[in-house]
Order: structure tokens, then sequence, then C-alpha cells
């Protein structure tokens, strides 16, 4: 195995003098790609135990990354979390993730007691000052990030089944393993702050307030969908909770969005539109023209780019010159965040909604990932490998850092939280039979909907002397 | 400066205010008692004046464009906009088309009304995708959730050796695409109604002018002068009663069809010239009951002519009112050629009246 370097420090203190420390820990893994990890480690083991242990391993070369952090995991006592940071070519630093302590067994709690948990990673900036790492959370909290994380990801396996199955047509663009960024930003705004996103939607709309049932009955195209069936997966909408889509092209939603932004301002609302687009659409032409309209006017407008670093088949790194997205916007300052960390998303959409507010666009940066390819068309394997996948998934899985976290503060146990999934399970299920059961549109709504009014207009179906309507 | 400007407009409506009031006052008596016929406007103060009302009548309505503000418009149709109205009613974009056609677009969706420019037609290939797949289309895809309030205006066509890049007919293109409206207005009257219905409807509307049309003046009644007064999208109208064979046609060419009804006549040929007004809606039954009386076609247009307005005229009185034709349909379009910049060429490029003359004569036989 070549370019393979371990250093692992391992140290028993907590605290300050290990961040110091930190930039000299690497550990990497295949040649394409470069894993930066670092172990947390309890105070009994020692740092020659671990270094036997790890080389041992790695010398093997039998053990892939991801069972090779299990193994090392199993030589840990409770309280020890993990980090792993995707990156392209250049090396990054390493940060700590958040410490634990363990506290005494409660039962499953709501309360809305302010936690305070430090983010997995610092924010990198753009012409601005970061947001503190530290963010206020509770059980409560902590508990819904869960769930709701848990519904997207149960949401999104279950379409595609429905997909395979042939019950969903045409395009399906799953967002799991994404989910921190939809749940992390709803914690941070309200109903009055708009959305718009690509076409990679259902959890936005999930976390928009939107219902399983209509969801499912949309992927099938059914008339009980939120679309009513007329607008297929890449058109969800829920206008009463600002939720303006639901794009298929590319990068069109940008401009979209910093127009919703001009409406809150000429409204004078008081409210910013985040407007999300991936890595792919980053570069294109009309977000940097909306760009620049929405600084000279001082739109509140947030762009939150979700960086999965593929768009479609195309890695960043062979598509963007500059992949710091949250630079791009080169005037309008930027903020990098760890999109996999539903805490650090939450923190930085509240700091982007005040600075909005009060001085105009700010591009949000979320390091992500999605666990499926492009849509479903595409296997995702094909431009990326599937240790990669698991990787992330093992290392970086949004829902297991919040379990993580909710079983270190005591909030429920394992069980408990492995009793809501199940739960969630049974919800989507039977959202997915009630679907099913759903009716198809009737065929006099081919022609519904054209027009808000069609002045009695003339409206043909394929054959216009046997298929006509007037538009009312 | 901005309030330098306020305070003097302010002086000027206290003082001189009252002052022109009375003269406009006067004016009028004296319009009524001496002028037997109706007032003049131009189209272009007929499209300033539409979009000052309804901007004065709804708060929501704002107009956005290149050099709509500070500039007074590229073809002053936005003259004195700005200063009546000021900064938050009228804004000057970069020249970003795709950005801030967007812009708007997701303004509409918000609720707002917003008028968009193009200073020409052309321009708007750049925005094309926003106005069809972000604006027309969602509605629809919406099943009626998002509706899109917008008008994108501007002049549309061939101006006056302009060269190819700038003298294209997009009325065919935007009027193929369901949900959105497409009106052509020909007269200041046909501008005025026209133009206020479309910043009142709740669908996007593509509102297109002619660069040639807005410096012609045109009779207006008292009636369109209000500021009420609104034209039904979607109804043709009849500018000269016929006969003999129909000519259908919009924008500019409505003036080459009169004066290719009036060398007609001359001819003892009494043509029938319909203004369409509006592309999409089509009016079908204007056309095609206009058809059953004359029994045969003529449609006029600037654009291309392969799939254009009037190949669907043709297609639309070949299906419904086959019957009733006597001679085949007759088109006369633009050439299809790019517009070439010699005037002479450019002249082949275009329809004439004498080609309009002498298709109306092929339909009825008269030809050589």
């Amino acid at each position: 195995m070549n370019n393979t370097c371990i250093w692992i420090l391992a140290f028993e203190g907590f605290g300050r003098e290990r961040e110091a420390l930190e930039e000299t820990v690497l550990l990497r893994y295949e040649k394409s790609l470069t894993y930066l990890s670092f172990f947390l480690l309890q105070q009994h083991t020692t740092f020659f135990t671990l270094i036997r242990y790890c080389i041992f391993q790695i010398t093997q070369k039998k053990k892939t990354f991801a069972s090779f952090f299990s193994l090392l995991s199993k030589t840990k006592s409770t309280a020890e979390m993990a980090l792993s940071r995707l990156s392209s070519r250049s090396t990054t630093l390493l940060q700590p993730f958040a410490t634990t302590s363990l506290l005494r067994r409660r039962h499953i709690s709501t309360d809305t007691t302010p936690i305070t948990v430090e983010t997995s990673l610092p924010f990198t900036s753009h012409l601005i000052s970061p947001p503190s790492r530290a963010v206020e959370t509770s059980s409560q909290e902590l508990l819904s990030f869960f769930r709701d994380m848990a519904l997207m990801r149960r949401m999104e396996i279950a379409a595609d089944s429905l997909y395979k199955a042939k019950l969903i047509r045409g395009f399906c663009h799953l967002y799991d393993g994404q989910e921190a960024v939809a749940i992390g930003m709803e914690a941070a705004i309200t109903k009055r702050d708009a959305i718009i996103t690509s076409y990679r939607d259902h959890c936005t709309f999930l976390g928009r307030g939107g219902g399983l049932f209509e969801a499912f009955s949309e992927l099938m195209g059914r008339t009980t969908g939120c679309s009513k069936g007329k607008g297929g997966s890449m058109h969800f909408y829920k206008k009463d909770a600002s939720f303006y889509g639901g794009h298929g092209i590319v990068g069109a939603q940008a401009p979209l969005g910093c127009g919703l932004a001009f409406a809150q301002k000429y409204s004078k609302e008081e409210a910013v539109s985040f407007t999300l687009y991936g890595d792919g659409a980053a570069n294109q032409g009309q977000l940097f023209e909306a760009l620049n309209i929405a600084a000279l006017w001082d739109l509140p407008a947030v762009l939150v780019c979700e960086n999965n670093h593929y768009g479609m088949g195309t890695a960043e790194w062979r598509s963007a010159k500059s992949p710091a997205y949250f630079k791009r916007g080169d005037y309008v300052p930027g903020l990098k965040v760890d999109g996999m960390d539903a805490l650090a998303v939450k923190q930085a959409c509240k700091f982007a909604k005040e600075h909005a507010l009060k001085n105009g666009p700010i591009i949000l940066e979320m390091d992500t990932y999605r666990y499926h390819g492009h849509s479903m068309s595409d296997p995702g394997s094909t431009y990326r490998t599937r240790d990669e996948i698991s990787g992330v998934r093992q290392v970086r899985d949004p829902i297991d850092r919040v379990r993580k976290l909710i079983i270190a503060h005591d909030i429920a146990t394992e069980k408990e939280l492995k009793d809501m999934e199940k739960e969630v399970r049974k919800e989507v299920d039977a959202a997915v039979a009630q679907a099913k059961e759903s009716p198809i549109p009737e065929p006099s709504e081919l022609f519904s909907n054209i027009y808000v009014k069609g002045f009695g207009a003339e409206s043909f179906g394929a054959d216009r002397k046997e298929l006509r309507a007037t538009l009312p | 400066i901005r309030e330098k400007m306020w305070g003097i407009l302010r002086q000027r409506g206290i003082d001189g205010g009252g002052l022109s009031l009375r003269r406009t006052r006067s004016a009028l008596v004296s319009a009524r008692s001496y002028a037997a016929g109706s007032k003049e406007m131009t189209v272009r103060d007929a499209l300033n004046s539409a979009i000052d009302e309804e901007m004065s009548a709804d708060p929501k309505v704002f107009v956005m464009g290149e050099e709509v503000g500070q500039y007074q418009g590229a073809y002053k149709i936005t003259k004195g906009l700005l200063e009546k109205y000021g900064p938050e009613r009228v804004y000057d974009t970069p020249i970003t088309e795709a950005g801030f056609t967007g812009i708007g677009v997701g303004a509409a969706y918000a609720g707002l009304k917003p008028v968009v420019e193009f200073m020409t037609f052309n321009f708007s290939m750049q925005a094309i995708d926003h106005i069809i797949n972000s604006a027309a289309k969602s509605n629809y895809m919406s099943a009626g959730q998002i509706n899109v309030p917008i008008v994108f205006r501007g002049p549309n066509g061939a101006a006056a050796g302009v060269g190819a890049q700038h003298s294209q007919c997009y009325a065919a293109w935007y009027a193929s695409v369901p949900g959105l409206k497409v009106l052509a207005p020909y007269s200041a009257e046909d501008a005025r109604g026209l133009l206020k219905a479309a910043i009142r409807d709740p669908d996007p509307v593509v509102f297109l002018e002619n660069e040639l049309l807005y410096g012609e003046s045109f009779p207006i009644s008292e009636e369109a002068l209000d500021s009420s007064f609104c034209l039904p999208i979607g109804k043709a109208k009849i500018e000269r009663e016929g006969k003999d064979v129909t000519i259908v046609t919009f924008s500019k060419m409505v003036g080459f069809a009169l004066k290719a009804a009036e060398k007609l006549a001359e001819e003892g040929i009494s043509a029938e010239v319909i203004n369409l007004r509006s592309i999409r809606p089509l009016d079908r039954e204007t056309i095609n009951a206009s058809v059953r009386k004359t029994s045969r076609l003529v449609t006029v247009e600037e654009g291309f002519p392969q799939h254009g307005v009037c190949a669907e005229i043709c297609a639309s009185v070949v299906e419904e009112s086959f019957s009733y034709l006597d001679a085949p349909v007759e088109r006369i379009a633009g050439a299809d050629v790019p517009m070439p910049y010699a005037a002479n060429l450019e002249r082949l490029a275009l329809p004439q009246v004498e080609d309009i003359v002498r298709a109306a004569k092929r339909a009825c036989y008269r030809s050589k």
C-alpha cells in the first residue's frame, strides 16, 4: 500500500492542549481518497498499545477502513467519538468532536433545559467572523432531530424500493445522508422564512411540514399528492410554509430564491430566503448574476451550497477550478459548515439569518454527502468507491451522530432510540400503503391549473377533434 | 440629489399644480368644445400611462429592467416612473437577463407583480428558461399552489437596420407554451388596454411591443383613457369589416394590412382585417367565424415562416372551417433568412403592403 502513513497521537488529557497536537494526526487509506481521523481515547489505553494495534491492522492489508475503525473502537471505553472527514487533494485539519461526559442514567427526557454542545469542526469563514462552535440545544431538540432525520431516512429508503418496484417513475433524486442540512436549517428558522431548493426536495418538503402521505402520493402520481400528482418527485411545493419547490433545472432556483428575498424586503417582512443548490449548480452563471443583484440591493438571501462533492457523476475537483464554494461569492461573505452535523447547520443558519437581515446575502457551504447516486438511474458507484460511501456512513452519518449525542447525554437509551426508529418505519410503511391505495387523477385534471384565469380559452389533447377542454 | 429632486417636484406640485390643473381644465373644456374627433395618443404614452396607473393602483406592481429608471427607459416607455414612485418601485438592473428575470419570477412566486422589461425580446433568450420553466409551468406543476403574476414586456420583431441578432420575432416561440399568455398590441388603445389587463392578470404574460410603433399616434377614446380601462385577453378585434377575404395579423402588420385593404378596396375586393391582439390564447372563434363569412384567408406576420403564428392560424382554419374555404390559405411572413442589414435586403426580408395585396388577390383568384 503506497502513500500510507500513520501517525496516531493518543494522550490522556482533554481540553485545549489537544488542539495544538491535532494538526499532526493523519490517517490515510487508499490512493484515491484522504480520510482524516482522530480518535479520542480514554485514559487507560496506552499510546504504545494503540500504535501496535494500528500498525498490525494496516500492514495486514485485509481490513477495510470501516472495519478497521470498528475494531479500534472496541478497544475503547464507552465515551469515545470518531470523526472522519472527506477532503479533495489537500490535507485538512482535524478537529475534535464533542466531548462527552458520563451522566447518571435517566429516563427518556424531553425537557428543554439548554445543553451546550460543541460542533464537530470549527466554521471556516470568508470575509466574516465565524459564529461560535458552542451550540445551545436541548433534550427535546436532539430527540426531535433524531426522529425527524430517521423519518427522512426511512422515507428515502422507501422511495428507493418503490422506484425499483416501478411505482415511482421518471426521476427520483434521494437525499439520504444529507438530512442534517434540512433538519438543522428548520431548527434555526421559522415558516415565514422561505426555502427553495433543487430537485432533491423530498426531505426539505418534510422539514417544512409536508406529510409523508402527500409525499408518497405525489411520487406515485396520485391525486392525493402535494401537487395532485401533476408535479412528480422534482416538484413538491408547500406555499403555506413558504416552501417554493422543487426545481428541475440545475441552478434556476438561485435567482428565484433571490427573488423571494427581494419580495421579503419589498414587503418589509423581516424574514429571509434560503436558496439551496448543489456543488454542481455552484458554477452556474445565473447564480453569480443573482448574487450580484442580491449584494447590490442588500437582499436578505442566504445561499446554501449543499456540497455533496459530486455534481451528478462528476467530482467537484473535476468541475470547479475553485471548489471552495463558500469563497466563490467573492464580495459576499461565506461560511463553511460540517453539513453532517445538524447542530453546526443550525448554528450556521441562525447566524446567516441574522446576517442576511442586516447586511444582505451570505453563502453557506454545507460539507455533506449523499449515499445514493445522483438519481435512481445512477448506481452512484462508477465515480466513487463503495468503500468511500460505507466509510462516510460509518463515521459521519448524521443520524448516528445525534444518536451518540443522545446516548452520551443520557437523554435516551440505545434501545429507546431503536424503538423510535421502528416506530418511524411503521409510520412510513403505513403512509406508503395508504398512498398505494390512493386514486390516480381524473383525465380532466390534464387541463386544470394551466392558467389561474383561462378566460374560456381552449386547450387540446393529442387528437384535438377528440379531446379538448375549455379553460375556466 | 434625490432629496433635491423630490423637493423640486413637491414645489412644482404645490405651486404649479394648481396652475397646471387650471390649465388642463381649460384645455379639456376647449377640447370638448372645439374637437369633433377623439384625442390622439402615441403608443409610447399609452404604455407609459398604463404602467403608471397600474403602479398607482396596486403597490405590489414594480418595474424592473435595464435603463428603466434613471435613463427614463431605453425607449422612454418608463419615463417619469422613477421620479414618481421612487427607487423602491422602479429598479435599474445590471445587464444580466437570466439573473434579473429569475429574480422577477421569484418575486412573483411570493406574490408581488413584477413588470420585467427586456430591452428587446432578442435578449429574452438569455432568460427563456425562467420565462418557460420557472414561470409558465409553475401553476400547473404545483397544481395551483404557485401562480406567477408577472409581465415580461419589451419590443419584439424587426426594427430598422439593426441586423440579424436584434430583429427576431418571438411570438411563435412563446405562444407555443401552455401556461403563458402572449399579447401583441397594435394601436394606442390596444397598448393601454392590453398592458393593463396583463399587469392585473394572475398568470405570466409575454407582452410583445414593436419599436417602430412606439412613436405612432392613434386616436384614443375617452373610455380608453379611463384608469379602469382594460381589454379582454384572448379576444381579437375586427379592425375593418369586409366580405371577400379575411386578413389576420398582429402588431405592426395590422397597419400594413389596413393599407393593403385600402388598395384592395380600390380594386373591388373587400377585405376584413382582424387584429389578433392576443396570440395566446388565440381567438380561433373570431378567425373562423370571419373565414366562414369570406371563405378566403390571408395570414400575415413579421416572424420566420416555419412553425410560425400564421402556420397555426392556417392549420386551425383548415381543421375547423375546411368546407367553407374557396381557396388555399395564404401565408405572408418574414423571409426564411436571418435579417440582413442592407436596406434593400431588409425590405425584401420583411412583408410589404404589396405582398399582402398580392396574396389577397391570389386568394380571390384575381392574380395574373
